[in-house]
């Protein structure tokens, strides 16, 4: 039967860390069902469930990855803002560090120069991966092969449970 | 000269000294491709190693990548596998939002207690 190929085999796994906060967030919002179905609601409910997503899939990962560490950082400086949201003074700016064409562009007056690696995809892939912005290239590369990975089985849970509900 | 632009020069001539001396030990937030290549034309020994290491995390990344994954990492340049882990990581980002899309439309069609089986079924799966 299906169900014995889905026997999580190791129970502390990120998969399954991630499987329990996701549920355990979309039981949250199924218990304050909000009977309307106007189209607002609807796309906060999308946002709610992409949001929960993204934040059980960093917070099952934990701290030890920077990307995750980044997605966490911004959950909470997303809820804070929303909690107390008057004082502008009060949000803190992000900083860039200086990344690698900003710096030759200061140094050198010149724009970005392509070379055999091709920067062009390494600035794209500091916006697509979260934390990208402050990290050398080594450590974009082993945050980008784990962050792929924890993509992966996102997606795996995320349908299996679409599967479960729509059975 | 306001402060400000004095203190800015003072940092970028440390950061230019800093890139043009020949050193071993890296740290992890300054150093970039371009500095990491101007050294190699000084020092060759300290920079193969890095690059060494670029290549195998790469190679690490092209495994990861379902279309790429049996290709011969010699015939596949790395400016490609970048690209191909950004276009990976941004079908991946859509699939996301499109199974969540999907969720939140079955919840608003099932009643609660029948998601909430559903819920309690894929915890024990």
């Amino acid at each position: 039967m299906k169900t014995e190929k889905n026997l999580p085999r190791n129970p502390s796994s990120i998969k399954t860390r991630f499987a329990v906060k996701f549920l355990q967030a979309m039981n949250k919002m199924n218990k304050r069902k909000n009977p309307s179905t106007s189209m607002a609601v609807k796309y906060k409910r999308y946002q709610f469930i992409r949001a929960a997503a993204t934040s059980s899939m960093a917070s099952a990962v934990g701290p030890r990855r920077a990307w995750s560490r980044a997605v966490l950082r911004k959950m909470r400086n997303h809820t804070a803002i929303h909690r107390f949201p008057m004082n502008n003074k009060t949000r803190t700016t992000r900083r860039f560090p200086i990344t690698r064409r900003k710096r030759s562009s200061i140094l050198r007056g010149n724009p970005r120069q392509e070379d055999d690696l091709g920067f062009g995809q390494e600035d794209d892939l500091r916006g697509l991966v979260p934390g990208g912005q402050g990290m050398d290239f080594c450590r974009l590369l082993s945050e980008t092969a784990h962050y792929i990975k924890c993509l992966k089985t996102q997606v795996q849970v995320m349908t299996n449970v679409l599967h479960h509900y729509s059975t | 000269m306001p402060k400000g632009t004095f203190i800015t020069l003072i940092g970028i001539r440390v950061s230019k000294n800093h890139r043009e001396r020949k050193k071993s030990f890296e740290s992890t937030k300054n150093v970039t491709m371009s500095s990491r290549r101007s050294r190699s034309r000084q020092s060759p020994g300290a920079s193969r190693i890095s690059d060494d290491q670029i290549a195998d995390l790469v190679s690490r990344l092209q495994q990861l990548i379902p279309e790429m994954r049996n290709r011969r990492s010699d015939k596949v340049s790395a400016s490609k596998v970048l690209q191909e882990t950004c276009n990976y990581i941004r079908s991946l980002h859509r699939e996301v939002d499109d199974l969540s899309d999907r969720l939140s439309e079955l919840l608003e069609s099932t009643d609660s207690d029948s998601a909430q089986a559903a819920i309690i079924r894929s915890l024990l799966m």
